[in-house]
């Protein structure tokens, strides 16, 4: 399936990436395997979405957990804790 | 009503309690909270700060919050005001107002929402230091002040020895 991502703050600057379209296998079907499909190519990605690095996820703009269940064409955010007010 | 911005711009803490006093004759508090630049964070000078955001997610985010803070607390309005982009210390970053009958329902619900809104809501502070630019890290007592909201589960007419 289809899904945008976007980076946000510290995990932007780390990976050089502010956003971009990814097509993803049926196999990908869950937060954590789409965490998992983004360390596999290794590197930086492979650091920054290791399992103990401390990272929300919001889709379609709603924070979202590891098990929820990817949607063909959403949007994805992944980000730092937050540190606003 | 609920109003949320998210705007670089500043805000005249005067001008929006005097609006949000006149549009209720019901309204006999309003409680405010504004957030400020410091020039110290962490051991560090800051000599300057920037706030990014998730657009549509943050303003979403801060009206779910005060959602749930009129389903909670008998409150009128309610205004939040958060800045982006480039601040300094002394400006101010956000405002959250709240108004009420009585003043016991606005204060906690002006508090749960600035302690749901430091956890939840999408914005990520950069600041500059003597040693160069950095990230804020969250705040573990900022987590400790949002749990303290979670309300107790209902209690049931059930004991142990049922």
């Amino acid at each position: 399936m289809e899904l945008r991502i976007l980076y946000f703050a510290r995990l932007r600057e780390a990976l050089a990436v502010r956003e971009e379209q990814v097509e993803v296998a049926a196999s990908v079907s869950t937060i954590a395997d789409l965490r998992a499909w983004l360390s596999a190519r290794g590197g930086v990605w492979a650091h920054e979405f290791a399992p103990e690095r401390q990272l929300r996820v919001a889709m379609q703009q709603q924070v979202v957990d590891a098990d929820t269940c990817l949607v063909a064409g959403a949007e994805l955010a992944f980000f730092p804790p937050v540190t606003g007010g | 009503m609920i109003v949320v911005k998210v705007q670089t711009d500043d805000f005249d803490l005067s001008a929006e309690i005097a609006q949000l006093r006149h549009s209720n004759g019901a309204v006999g508090a309003v409680v405010s909270f504004v957030g400020v630049v410091r020039d110290l964070n962490d051991g560090a000078a800051v000599s300057a700060m920037s706030l990014e955001h998730y657009p549509g997610m943050t303003e979403q985010s801060i009206t779910t919050i005060v959602e749930q803070a009129q389903a909670r607390w008998s409150i009128f309005d309610a205004l939040v005001i958060h800045r982006v982009g480039d601040l300094l210390p002394l400006d101010q970053i956000v405002l959250v107002a709240v108004t009420s009958a009585h003043r016991g329902e606005a204060f906690q619900a002006c508090e749960f929402i600035m302690d749901y809104l430091k956890t939840q809501a999408p914005f990520w502070k950069k600041e500059q230091t003597p040693t160069g630019a950095r990230w804020v890290d969250a705040r573990v007592t900022d987590d400790s002040a949002a749990s303290r909201w979670t309300q107790a589960c209902v209690e049931n007419n059930s004991t142990i020895d049922d």
